[in-house]
């Protein structure tokens, strides 16, 4: 097995065998559990006439309450990949363990990409399961499906991995805590551009939004992250929010638009920049 | 003082035949950390399938060393090579082991998952995996906790597995940075036998290490550092030709004891002087004139130089220039 495949299938065994796995299986069973109970609950929401709720306000209701829980989901994707990836590099060349490793016939750009494919495989399957169990559960309760789960999924894991590459930069040169600790408020910041760009939008001022779109193409998380609200939106909403205008695009937990080619195609491209600088970064660091 | 033939300013690359090549080579290596030279034109010699000491005070330059010629940092200036390849050659690491001086290894693992990472990192053929595992483990005494977790091991058992570790693929050259810092007695004479093997089957080692009576006892060669430059350097015969004496004498005041320094280096403890570097045909003189200054004398002993004595012998010369 080539080396870097080493160090992945390596991150993956000790994100197992140190139990995160499971910790993180554990505690998505228990969100999903409460979750569905919740969402059964807006079937047996009444009008004040105490007829049901018609299915397209259930629709609604749901979708709502689903982008709220997958707003949960997509923190914790990105706050866990963080909080991993910061001391990724940095615990293992401040402990020594790095040293014999890199004495064998092991580049340091296999040791970058290893652990970023390792941790991404990692992302990637907590970020799929955990939609699968969601929206599972979401049908079972409320029969509400949303339109594009598959895109979901991917906007989702794609938030995790911004975060992920984000760290493993810091990792390369920065001690795990001081790492994690940036990831995070850069994560938080970047939401909170995007917001800032919200209300620019809903102002209709031009240099307010520009905030959102800076942070959208500095950190993508949030640009992600209202991908992963598009794919969530059902088409009664949209359509209500395009007849809204600019009020409508006003709101954080609403998407008019997805995510343009050309914004997934500068996504890929800052992917690829962070790897580059991570790698750069630690091949030239002295250990 | 580069008094020995071994240190050498050869310009020659140790490039050429890689088989005839020395196992390592240095000319001029240089390292500095800011202002801080933590290597300072280290040039030395490793001859193929001996054993090689590395010795010098804390914050010597000895760790830096080794991490240079691993390629783990860059030089500042200079030139190196392992076994006739530039540092930093990917393919000269598959015929390299190393134990760090800060060794630690994946707590999550076992001992024998442990060694199968570094067999496939060597890499070194699959089908021969089992083999290399088992003789390491056995090598280093781990064999009853090879399923065992890493992170249940001792520090000592720590440092047997990172032994192991350098052991496999049968290297033929081994870095070992201080190998017995957590082991006891029993390690220690237990590391000084694989260190013996080793060197039986033509693997040189480079062993750093401050503690001076294990280097005497398996060393073929030694370099003393100090500063981040050899000192000294050459066989171990070469290294402990002189010979001490101790005296053990009463009656002499501080004054009396000055006035001996004529006789060499002298060591005063209590009641004991020891001259380093004193010829024995000198002695009859050193004893008459103990005895013409009132001194009364109980013992003269003549020893062969330790280690230890050579080298707080030369670090003191360093000191004084």
């Amino acid at each position: 097995m080539p080396p870097v495949l080493v160090i992945a299938r390596l991150t993956i065994q000790e994100a197992a065998r140190r139990r995160l796995l499971l910790a993180l299986v554990v505690l998505t069973l228990i969100v999903v559990g409460f979750s569905a109970w919740g969402f059964h609950k807006i079937t047996t929401v009444t009008r004040s006439d105490g007829s049901p709720l018609p299915p397209v306000e259930v629709a609604l209701l749901t979708s709502q309450l689903l982008i709220v829980v997958t707003f949960m989901y997509s923190g914790v994707l990105a706050l866990s990949a963080a909080v991993v990836a910061g001391p990724l590099i940095s615990s293992e060349v401040e402990s020594g363990l790095l040293l014999s490793m890199l004495a064998r016939p092991v580049r340091r750009s296999e040791v970058v990409i290893g652990k970023w494919l390792g941790l991404a495989a990692l992302v990637g399957v907590y970020a799929a399961g955990s939609a699968f169990l969601e929206l599972v559960a979401v049908d079972w309760a409320t029969g509400y499906l949303p339109p594009h789960p598959v895109q979901l999924v991917l906007y989702v894991g794609s938030e995790g991995l911004v975060l992920l590459s984000l760290g493993l930069v810091l990792s390369t040169r920065l001690s795990g805590i001081t790492g994690g600790v940036i990831a995070l408020v850069a994560w938080l910041m970047g939401w909170i551009g995007g917001v800032v760009g919200n209300i620019g939008t809903g102002l209709q001022n031009q240099a307010v939004e520009n905030v959102g779109v800076i942070s959208h193409l500095v950190l993508p998380s949030d640009g992600l992250w209202r991908g992963a609200i598009y794919a969530m939106e059902p088409d009664t909403l949209l359509a209500a929010l395009r007849q809204a205008g600019t009020v409508g695009r006003a709101n954080p937990f609403s998407a008019v638009d997805p995510p343009s080619v050309a914004y997934l195609a500068w996504v890929v491209v800052w992917f690829g920049l962070m790897l580059a600088l991570a790698i750069w970064s630690f091949r030239t660091r002295e250990i | 003082m580069a008094d020995v033939a071994e240190v050498t300013r050869a310009a020659a690359p140790g490039g050429g035949a890689a088989a005839g090549s020395p196992a390592i080579k240095t000319v001029d290596l240089s390292k500095s950390f800011g202002h801080t030279a933590a290597v300072a034109g280290l040039t030395m010699t490793v001859p193929r399938g001996e054993v090689f000491g590395f010795l010098g005070p804390n914050g010597a330059g000895k760790t830096t060393s080794v991490k240079l010629l691993l390629g783990l940092l860059k030089p500042t200036s200079g030139q190196a090579w392992l076994l006739g390849r530039p540092i930093g050659d990917l393919q000269t690491r598959r015929r390299i082991g190393y134990l760090p001086e800060l060794f630690r290894y994946q707590a999550w693992l076992s001992a024998r998952e442990v060694l199968a990472l570094h067999c496939e990192l060597a890499p070194l053929p699959r089908s021969s995996w089992n083999d290399e595992i088992s003789t390491a483990l056995e090598t280093v005494g781990l064999t009853d906790r090879a399923g065992d977790r890493v992170g249940t091991f001792s520090k000592g058992m720590q440092q047997r597995l990172g032994l192991g570790a350098a052991l496999l693929g049968e290297p033929e050259l081994v870095f070992l940075d201080e190998p017995t810092s957590a082991l006891d007695p029993v390690g220690r004479h237990d590391v000084r036998q694989i260190i013996r093997g080793l060197a039986s089957r033509g693997t040189a080692v480079f062993l750093n290490s401050h503690l001076l009576s294990e280097v005497e006892q398996v060393c073929d060669r030694v370099a003393v550092v100090d500063h981040g430059r050899v000192i000294a350097s050459g066989t171990m015969d070469e290294l402990l030709r002189g010979t001490a004496v101790r005296v053990r004498v009463t009656g002499l005041a501080q004054a009396d004891k000055n006035k001996l320094a004529g006789f060499g280096k002298v060591d005063d403890e209590a009641d004991q002087l020891t001259f380093t570097n004193l010829s024995a045909d000198r002695v009859p003189d050193l004893v008459s004139q103990i005895v013409a200054m009132g001194g009364r004398v109980y013992e003269v002993v003549p020893r062969h130089q330790t280690l230890e004595d050579r080298f707080l012998q030369l670090l003191d010369e360093e000191e004084d220039k």
